[in-house]
């Protein structure tokens, strides 16, 4: 999920920079700068190295590298590799954490069988 | 962050608090260790919330520099409270404070302390460990990763290979170093520092860590 598929994924390169609502039904690769909101809900996002995100995610799969400030709510699986400085909550069904990840703010994990 | 050799450690404190854990109430917890995979993961399967927020990290923010009544360098105290621990009052079941009053600035340990006391639950448990005189100033800022109900990793700090950016958008450049010991912490010591709780016991152990549960 986290290496651009140019053909499968939408990419947002380095030098790219955008505000306002993002949504799509295909997988993204931001590695630029997005602020606002990002509907993906079927689709995966991953935020590359160099992306700078301040915004509240809702995808299938949410995999940083880089820096993510806002919610994330992860139907499936949530991941923070190393370089991640992620702030915000994340409701997820899976959580992975690389040793080095930075993240402040609540986890919640919600499977079928979790307590309400 | 480098990775370090992780060293396995009893906890009596964390065996008290396990009992809560094990417990079909979810409860709401705060971390204020460095990032672990292992707590969330121990905390999260068993149904409980767990927020994580890393305030000697965040005490390293350069904006937070300022001077104090008698013109010595400290740190802006209520800046800093307006920055982190911003969570509803009575909000949490239990606080993992780990060791973070031994390392953190003498400027912040009170008003975090009160702040901790305001966030925590009627009855909500704080966990706290303290550095005995034996350790030594030279004691290694530890962080704590949860592997069993009363079993836990202790993994040094070490210098990050280069500075980054916090939360806030400022540079961490005070993380290129470690931690270092700011006090000793005797048993009055802590016990004044948690006079506004109810109750306060103590856990004596065979290395140089007190480990303290204390009840608000």
């Amino acid at each position: 999920m986290d290496t651009p598929k140019t053909a499968e994924v939408a990419h947002i390169g380095k030098s790219v920079m955008i505000k306002g609502e993002l949504s799509g039904s295909e997988d993204l690769y931001i590695d630029g700068q997005v602020e606002g909101t990002i509907e993906l809900h079927g689709n995966n996002l991953t935020v590359g190295p160099n992306g700078q995100v301040r915004a509240n995610v809702n995808a299938k799969g949410v995999v940083v590298q880089g820096k993510l400030e806002g919610n994330i709510r992860a139907s499936d699986r949530t991941e923070l590799r190393k370089s991640a400085i992620a702030t915000g909550d994340i409701i997820t069904q899976r959580m992975a954490i690389e040793e080095g990840a930075y993240f402040k703010g609540k986890v919640d994990i919600q499977r079928d069988s979790a307590k309400s | 962050m480098q990775t370090a050799q992780r060293v396995s450690r009893r906890s009596s404190g964390l065996a008290e608090l396990a009992k809560s854990f094990a417990s079909d109430e979810t409860l709401c917890v705060l971390d204020l260790g460095y990032t672990s995979a292992a707590n969330i993961r121990y905390l999260t399967e068993r149904g409980h919330k767990i927020y994580s927020e890393d305030l000697l990290i965040a005490s390293t923010d350069p904006d937070l520099a300022t001077v104090n009544e008698e013109g010595k360098p400290a740190l802006d105290s209520k800046r800093f409270l307006a920055e982190n621990l911003t969570y509803p009052a009575a909000h949490f079941d239990v606080v993992l404070c780990w060791n973070l009053a031994d390392y953190l600035d003498e400027s912040l340990v009170k008003p975090v302390v009160g702040r901790l006391w305001s966030v925590l639950k009627p009855g909500g448990v704080l966990l706290a460990f303290f550095h005995t005189r034996e350790a030594g100033p030279d004691a290694p800022c530890y962080r704590y990763h949860i592997t069993g109900a009363d079993t836990l990793e202790m993994q040094a700090i070490e210098p990050r290979r280069e500075t980054r950016r916090g939360p806030t958008g400022a540079v961490h450049t005070a993380i290129e170093s470690n931690f270092r010991l700011q006090r000793v912490f005797n048993n009055r010591h802590v016990e004044n520092l948690f006079r506004d709780f109810a109750s306060i016991k103590f856990f004596l152990s065979r290395d140089t860590i007190r480990e303290v549960l204390v009840v608000r």
